[in-house]
């Protein structure tokens, strides 16, 4: 047991290291394509304020962005401010981009949350059955399923729902996160998950498909390894054999695709937020880039590094607890 | 067992035949559609989908079927620059992280890690903000974004040819690294390239769209399937479902054809199971 929490520690310490390297390069990139973009954060900041900006307002904020020195040093500049907690103000939001973030980042949780919940177990069980049943009627149907849904883009997916449940059916809301015109605190959980649904499953409909077929994939393979004839000779039914031998085998797997999957999620949310104007991280990105918004854009993008690099921690580490031809390799 | 006329590997060329027919044909008709075609007509707008109209008219009393047409042919011209750009970028990368220098490798390793650490959408938006918007910054975008599969895919496959032993003897006898390179390397890789490219132009189809969707991209009066479906959405709650649903299913049939082409190549080209 020490061992495998010495082990771990490595991993993650090993990652971290990684990790930070990957987002100062981010940050990096980051900066200098907002650099080379014809909008200029100070022109835009003063756009959106109006005449309401005094000199002293225009002088703090062309100090934050280093107007007049060259350009290693502005992105020092920029750099050193944001590891101070300090991401700059929201022209659109006038506000800090870093409570922006902060705020939108719970529903975000949320709706990523739910929908990661919801493509994982859907993903698992269905791979399941799939390999169980593999090669006849209920497997090649939810195969085809599978390889149709992932080429559907997320934003159709989601335009569908939409349509089908909210104006035809009437019995899901057109948008938004609580409805309209209610009070921040009188909103109850009900309604916060009654207006989460059809985006959450629009954004799991993107993913558990991927993780269903890769399920499927090595459910099969492990059902027709040799331990499994062996217990089939032995007498044990398929469904026990499905317990004992073959769960154990695909859960991991599954799992850390799942978490190494976070990318992917984020990436999906962009749309689903948009579509359903639900205001998480996703749709203040897309409103940011539209509407010039740099330091909002700049948080936001290093925020989805964090949160994908998160997310490999993770599947690192499931595969370093569950994987003993990794194991062995590390010790 | 259905019994079968022709052989499977006859059965794999007519359908990937078929599929790059109408994919050619839906090109071709967006490319030499004549400008009347896209015209709005205020007399016949926001009409239901009827014989006249296949899609339906939008608010405008523009004809949705042409304009998706056009938007689709659209689409998949930047798809195919986008998978050639990327293709380009990731035979370049898998063969300098295979060429044997251990800095290379871990330098184009590490590019790919950083390209993957940050989710693909907001990649793009960011170069495409960066480029002002427009067609530039979505291929830009795009092609960005698309060669790390690929370029990992070149660079195993290298590896594994490279320890193959003709390739070693070969090296013994004395041939140059180029030498080899086209003639012992080159023809594996290039079934796998054109598979793999075959297989990135779907992907690339879906990303244009969903940045035209989100207002980046093509300009709004473009017909582009993004634009049009970002338009749907407002439309929506008066009950207006055809420029919403139909143009899209055209999207996802597009994308399945092509995605069907690549897999039919794949089963031709892959020797392990070209001979089933």
């Amino acid at each position: 047991m020490k061992g495998t929490v010495g082990r771990l520690a490595r991993i993650v310490a090993a990652y971290s290291i990684k990790m930070v390297l990957l987002l100062l390069a981010v940050s990096a990139v980051a900066f200098v394509l907002v650099t080379a973009s014809p909008v200029d954060p100070v022109q835009q900041y003063v756009l959106h304020m109006g005449t309401a900006v005094s000199s002293e307002q225009r002088e703090e904020i062309e100090d934050y962005w280093g107007v007049d020195e060259p350009p290693a040093e502005r992105y020092l500049h920029w750099l050193s401010r944001v590891l101070h907690g300090d991401l700059g103000e929201s022209s659109l939001y006038r506000r800090p981009v870093a409570d922006i973030i902060g705020e939108r980042f719970l529903n975000s949780l949320a709706l990523m949350a739910a929908a990661w919940t919801l493509s994982s177990l859907l993903g698992f069980g269905l791979g399941c059955l799939m390999g169980r049943y593999r090669g006849r009627w209920p497997d090649r149907l939810l195969k085809s399923l599978c390889y149709i849904l992932s080429s559907v883009p997320a934003f159709w997916l989601g335009l569908v729902l939409l349509l089908v449940f909210s104006v035809w059916l009437g019995w899901f809301p057109i948008g938004f996160s609580s409805p309209i015109g209610a009070l921040r605190g009188e909103v109850t959980l009900g309604q916060r998950l009654y207006h989460l649904a059809l985006p959450a499953l629009t954004l799991s409909a993107l993913s558990f498909s991927n993780i269903a077929l890769h399920t499927r994939q090595k459910l099969i393979e492990v059902l027709e390894s040799d331990y499994v004839l062996f217990a089939r000779a032995r007498g044990e039914g398929e469904w026990a054999i499905l317990r004992r031998h073959g769960l154990r085998g695909v859960l991991f797997p599954a799992l850390s695709l799942a978490f190494a999957s976070f990318s992917e999620l984020f990436g999906g949310s962009v749309l689903a937020e948009t579509v359903f104007s639900y205001p998480g991280l996703g749709s203040a990105v897309a409103e940011a880039g539209l509407g010039g918004d740099v330091p909002l854009l700049l948080g936001i993008t290093l925020f989805s590094a964090l949160f994908v690099c998160v997310g490999n921690l993770i599947a690192n580490l499931l595969y370093g607890v569950v994987d003993p031809k990794i194991r062995e390799v590390q010790e | 067992m259905r019994r079968r006329n022709g052989n499977r590997r006859t059965e794999l060329v007519l359908l990937a035949a078929v599929c790059a027919a109408v994919l050619a044909v839906a090109y071709g008709l967006g490319i030499f559609l004549p400008a009347e075609a896209l015209e709005g007509n205020f007399l016949q707008a926001g009409q239901p989908p009827s014989l006249e109209h296949f899609f339906g008219t939008d608010s405008l009393g523009r004809d949705l079927f042409w304009r998706t047409l056009k938007g689709l042919s659209v689409s998949m011209a930047v798809g195919i620059a986008a998978s050639l750009v990327s293709a380009g970028v990731a035979v370049l990368a898998g063969l300098a992280a295979a060429s044997g220098s251990k800095i290379a490798d871990a330098a184009v390793g590490w590019l790919t890690d950083l390209v993957m650490s940050v989710p693909h959408t907001v990649l793009v938006l960011l170069i495409s903000f960066a480029l002002g918007r427009g067609l530039l910054g979505l291929l830009a975008g795009i092609a960005a974004t698309h060669w790390c599969s690929l370029a990992r895919l070149v660079r195993g496959e290298v590896l594994k040819l490279r320890a193959c032993h003709y390739v070693a003897l070969s090296r013994r006898l004395g041939k140059s690294g180029g030498w080899i390179l086209i003639h012992h390397l080159l023809p594996h890789l290039l079934p796998q390239l054109l598979v793999g490219m075959v297989l990135t132009f779907p992907h690339a189809i879906l990303h244009e769209a969903s940045i035209s969707f989100l207002g980046y991209g093509l300009p709004p009066e473009q017909p582009a399937i993004g634009i049009i479906l970002s338009e749907s959405l407002r439309y929506l709650s008066a009950g207006m479902w055809w420029p919403a649903l139909l143009p899209g299913a055209a999207l996802v049939l597009l994308v399945l054809l092509a995605d069907k082409l690549g897999s039919c190549l794949e089963r031709l080209l892959d020797p392990a199971s070209a001979q089933e």
